[in-house]
This record gives structure tokens, sequence and C-alpha cells, in this order.
């Protein structure tokens, strides 16, 4: 018999907003995005058993967790929970966090322990207390913790949110190999879309509480369909749409009636445009196309937006140009990679940017 | 100098053993007590909370002779609960060493559950999870995880209690009295001695109580210091 990884409908009251998501997967890898203080760590902890939910059902891998009249103790649920700041016992060295959750006898929890050491390279701080480890090794320790323990799931709560930022591609990348040998099921909670698409199959959006889409994390990236969705997965451009006809749409705010192929959907309520897909026009050349990034102009006059340049943010390896345009009730973000900057000098600034139809999104 | 030498050869010893001895058990109790009204006041709800707060901490805030009426008039042998101590298991508590420890753990215990009830609001909440997550039962969380992690604040307690609990007064002499070698403690004898105008004696006993007093704190602080330096604390 094969089960759904998880199922779960969780209601709870969390003081402004009402926490109502739903979570159905046979999936192994599951991220949640959203936004600080979307109740995400909030579903988690329903998950694990740490805290209640008000009503719903919460089923892992073909056990009730949580129902009417059944609440397992989170001791039961054999859940792991890799907490935001790891939650590493500061009393204890690592080899005795490692061991605090083993039940057997003396002898074979030490080999758990030695085995879980060298697992997770831990060799030679056994007998440190949590205080004086590395944000890296604490994370291992508490991996191994959870792991020692042999969970049936694991649920990371914003797993790199304490790092510095150098470090976190390298944890990011270590700890998704340390969780390759796991065959249970491990949910991803993270504000950071970078983590969720380098972590995830699958992916469930949500906002404010609820659940925005669900689905294959690589198709809601390429195409998010929701406008929070959008928001979350990095594009920049967002701005509310009037559908006028199936192959014509007005965007006030970028002051354009956008003129498209395919057909447009009556539910369309926004579009959005990632920051680095525009291609500038020059009017000085707009006889002759100017080629960007490989990508040439289509010249088709109505998908081009009239800019004019706000203010400029120089990154190391791009810029962001802010753009003024429209009714002017959104900026325009305009990202232009490193390789384009010279073009840029030599032509100056643009006074349109096209829209490529394929890369438009149309969303709810 | 000869007066001193003299003093000291006739002192009689036995008030700084009842005290001593007053002391460890009144903490060992309050130790106990404390913390498990800690415990259990911050799982209560907000009103039940409030009102057993405000009773345990009573006996700190009360001058001690009220906290002694009302031991005696729950522990003299002419009231219902004396009486019933006294006839089916033949302890008084009156005019008792029993009363003295009695006495000194009521008027300490308030130190100890709200130094241990600061320490573990202290405690990072998530540490309580990640025990239930890896499947610790409530008591190991408690005992092997929230305690150890509230140590110094429980030591700070600790030691606050002895030192209370050494130097009661006001609630001892009315509950246990001043029978010397019996219920005699080191501030009784002092405040006797006094009224006899003997204040050499006095002193003794006053020079006795700083050192006991020094001590303590210095072998707390040895302790906690060697036990808690790896964690970092600001």
């Amino acid at each position: 018999m094969s089960h759904m990884s998880i199922e779960a409908a969780i209601k709870k009251k969390l003081g402004s907003f009402e926490l109502d998501v739903e979570l159905h997967s046979d999936c192994k890898r599951i991220g949640i995005l959203g936004a600080s203080g979307c109740g995400k760590s909030m579903t988690l902890k329903c998950i694990a058993g740490i805290e209640t939910p008000d009503q719903g059902k919460i089923i892992v891998d073909g056990q009730t967790f949580f129902d009417r009249g059944v609440n397992v103790k989170p001791q039961k649920r054999k859940i792991g929970y890799l907490f935001q700041n790891y939650a590493l016992f500061p009393t204890m060295t690592v080899s005795e966090n490692i061991a605090a959750g083993l039940k057997g006898k003396r002898e074979q929890n030490r080999q758990v322990v030695v085995r879980m050491i060298k697992k997770f390279r831990l060799e030679g701080l056994e007998d440190r207390l949590p205080g004086e480890l590395s944000g890296g090794q604490q994370q291992r320790v508490a991996l191994a913790r959870i792991m020692a323990y042999e969970p049936e799931m694991i649920l990371l709560d914003e797993p790199f949110s304490a790092l510095d930022a150098f470090l976190k591609d390298q944890l990011q990348q270590e700890l998704k190999q340390l969780l390759e040998g796991y065959d249970g099921t491990v949910i991803l909670v993270s504000h950071s879309r970078d983590e969720i698409y380098r972590f995830s199959e699958e992916l469930v959006v949500m906002d404010a509480g609820r659940t925005v889409c669900h689905g294959k994390t690589k198709d809601i990236f390429a195409d998010p369909q929701w406008k929070e969705a959008a928001r979350l997965t990095g594009c920049k451009n967002i701005a509310s749409a009037q559908r006028i006809d199936s192959h014509h749409v007005c965007i006030p705010a970028w002051g354009i009636t956008l003129t498209l192929q395919r057909e447009i959907p009556e539910d369309i309520r926004f579009v959005g445009f990632w920051a680095h897909e525009f291609l500038p026009v020059w009017k000085s050349s707009e006889e002759d196309p100017v080629l960007w990034n490989g990508t040439l102009p289509k010249g088709i006059a109505e998908n081009r937006i009239p800019v004019k340049v706000e203010s400029v943010a120089e990154l190391p390896f791009e810029r962001k140009y802010f753009l003024q345009s429209g009714d002017g009730s959104e900026e325009i973000c305009w990202f232009v990679q490193r390789e384009q900057w010279e073009l840029l000098e030599k032509m100056g600034l643009p006074e349109y940017l096209e829209i490529p139809e394929e890369k438009l999104l149309l969303l709810r | 100098m000869e007066e001193l030498m003299n003093t000291l050869q006739s002192l009689d010893w036995s008030p700084l053993l009842i005290s001593l001895k007053t002391g460890v058990v009144a903490t060992i109790l309050s130790f106990f007590l404390g913390i498990y009204a800690a415990r259990k006041v911050i799982h209560a709800g907000p009103r039940v909370k409030a009102v057993a707060d405000g009773i345990l901490t009573l006996p700190m805030v009360l001058p001690p002779t009220v906290a002694g009426f009302f031991l005696l008039l729950l522990f003299s042998r002419r009231r219902p609960v004396g009486i019933l101590l006294y006839e089916n298991f033949g302890i008084s508590v009156v005019q008792t060493w029993l009363g003295c420890i009695i006495a000194a753990t009521v008027i300490a215990f308030p130190l100890m559950y709200r130094n241990a009830r600061a320490a573990f609001e202290q405690v990072d909440v998530n540490l309580v999870y990640a025990g239930r997550t890896l499947g610790m039962s409530e008591t190991a969380i408690f005992w092997k995880v929230v305690v150890p992690t509230a140590g110094p604040g429980i030591l700070s307690g600790t030691i606050l209690t002895f030192a209370r609990a050494m130097g009661e007064y006001g609630a001892t002499s009315m509950l246990a009295g001043n029978i010397p070698g019996k219920t005699g403690t080191i501030s009784q004898r002092i405040a006797m001695v006094i009224q006899d105008g003997d204040y050499l004696t006095a002193g003794v006993w006053v020079v006795i109580v700083m050192l006991i007093a020094f001590l303590v704190i210095f072998l707390m602080n040895l302790i906690s210091g060697k036990k808690m330096k790896q964690i970092k604390r600001w």
C-alpha cells in the first residue's frame, strides 16, 4: 500500500491572521516558500506536534498524528526538527547532544554517536560545548542529533538564516548532500527562493497564512501563475492588468497595452516580468535593432515601455535601474548583467524597454 | 586579648551546628520545592499564575513574625493540624528543631522559587521543543536540559536561600523558640547575649557568621565558574 508522504490541513488562529494551509504530497523533498511571518514555521511546528492546530488533520506516511480526538505527542511522532537557531542543549557536549534522543543500551548508543560524529565530520569536537562551535558546525551537530534519532520525517525551519552570506552557499550544498542518503520525507521552510529551488522537488507557496499554490518547483518558478508566487519566486515587476480581449491587455502602471500572440485567459489580474529579461530599444537605432544578450528586439511598438531612469544601484555583477513610466504607480526594475555594461555605455540609456511576449507572466 | 581567649574557650558551639544543620536541610527542601513550584507556575494559566505567584512570594514580603504567627496557628498543639501531627505521628513542631527547619524553609523558599522561575523563563523554549521532537520525556527534558541551562540562576537562588535560611530569626524564635542545644541558632544566640550586654560573645558569633557567608559564596562561585565558563553569556 502506498501512502502520501504527507497529508495535512491545518487551521489555527494566530494573532492577526488565521493560518489555513493544505499540504498534500507524495514527494520526498518538499519546500514551503513564504515571506517572514506568513505562518510557515507554525505549519512545521504543527506537523511536529510542538504546536496544536485549532482544527485540521495531519497524516504522515499513513499514520494519523492529528485529527478529531487524536493528537499524538511530539515524542511519539518520530519527526526530526531542525530549528532556526539549532536549539542545541548548551550544557551538553557535542556527543551528549547527539545521544540526547537515544533510548538504547549505553554501548549501542555510543556506537551510534561515533557513527554520526564520523558521518557529519565532527571528529575532534566530541567534547566541545555548542557555544564553542561555528554556525556551520552547530548545524551539523543539530542534524547529527536528528539523524541519530532515525526520524521518519525531517523538518528544516529556515536552516540558513542564522549564517553569514558567504557560508550559506557552501552549507546549502552540504546539507543537500548530507540528506541525500536519507529516504524519509524532508520539508524545508524558507523565505529564500534560492534555497527552495536548490533543495525541493515540490513547492508550496504560502502568503498570509494561506496556501497560494502547490506544484513541481521548476514549474512554479517557470510560470508562477499567481501574483504572490511570482513575487516570492523573485519576479520584481508585477503590475495590475486589464484584459481588453483575448490578445490585448492594458497595463496602466507601465502606460502600455500589450499585444500578445497567445490567448489571454479571462481571469488574469496581473502581469509579471523578470527584471533581467527586458530588451532595450534606442530611438537612434529603431530601424536597426541592437542585439541584446543574444536576442534581437522584435520591434513590436505596442510592447515597448517608454522609460525614464529614476535611480541606479551598482552591484559587483549587475546594475539595477529603477525606472519611471506609465502612471507612475509602479517602479520598473531592470537588471543589467556586467557583460552588457559596455554596450550600454556606448549606446547610452535606452528610451524604451521591450517586453518579449514569451517571457511575460500572466498572473492571477 | 585574654578576655577574648576566655570567651572563645568557654564558647558554647551548639548554635553553629544547629544553624548549619537548619540551613542545609532548609536549603535542600527549598531547592526541590522551589524548582517544583516554579515549574508548575510557569505552565499554569495567567490567572492561576498571578494568584499562585502571590501566595508563594508572600513569606518573603511579610515580616517574619507574621509568618511565625501563621505557623504557630497551624502547628500549635492546641490546633487541629498540630493535634493531628502529634496524636497520629508523635510529631511536635513547636519548640523543636523541626520547627527551626519549617520556619527557615518557609521564609527562604520564595528566594529559591523566584530565582528558579526567573531562570526557567530565560531558557529558550526551542530547547524544550527540541527535546520533545527527540523523544525525550518531559521529566528528562526538565532535569537534563532546562535545569542545567538555567544553572547560574538556580545556583544564585540556592546561595541566597542558604544564607536566608541560616540567618532566619523572627519566625524561628516564635515557632521553635531559643532552647540552647536544641533550637538555639546563631541569630538567636547573638540577640540573647546582646540583651545581656555581652558584646564580645556577640562579636565572635558575628565574625563566624560572616566567615561562613563568605565561604559559601566563594565556593559557589568557584563551582559555577568551572562549570559555566564554556557557556557564552553576556
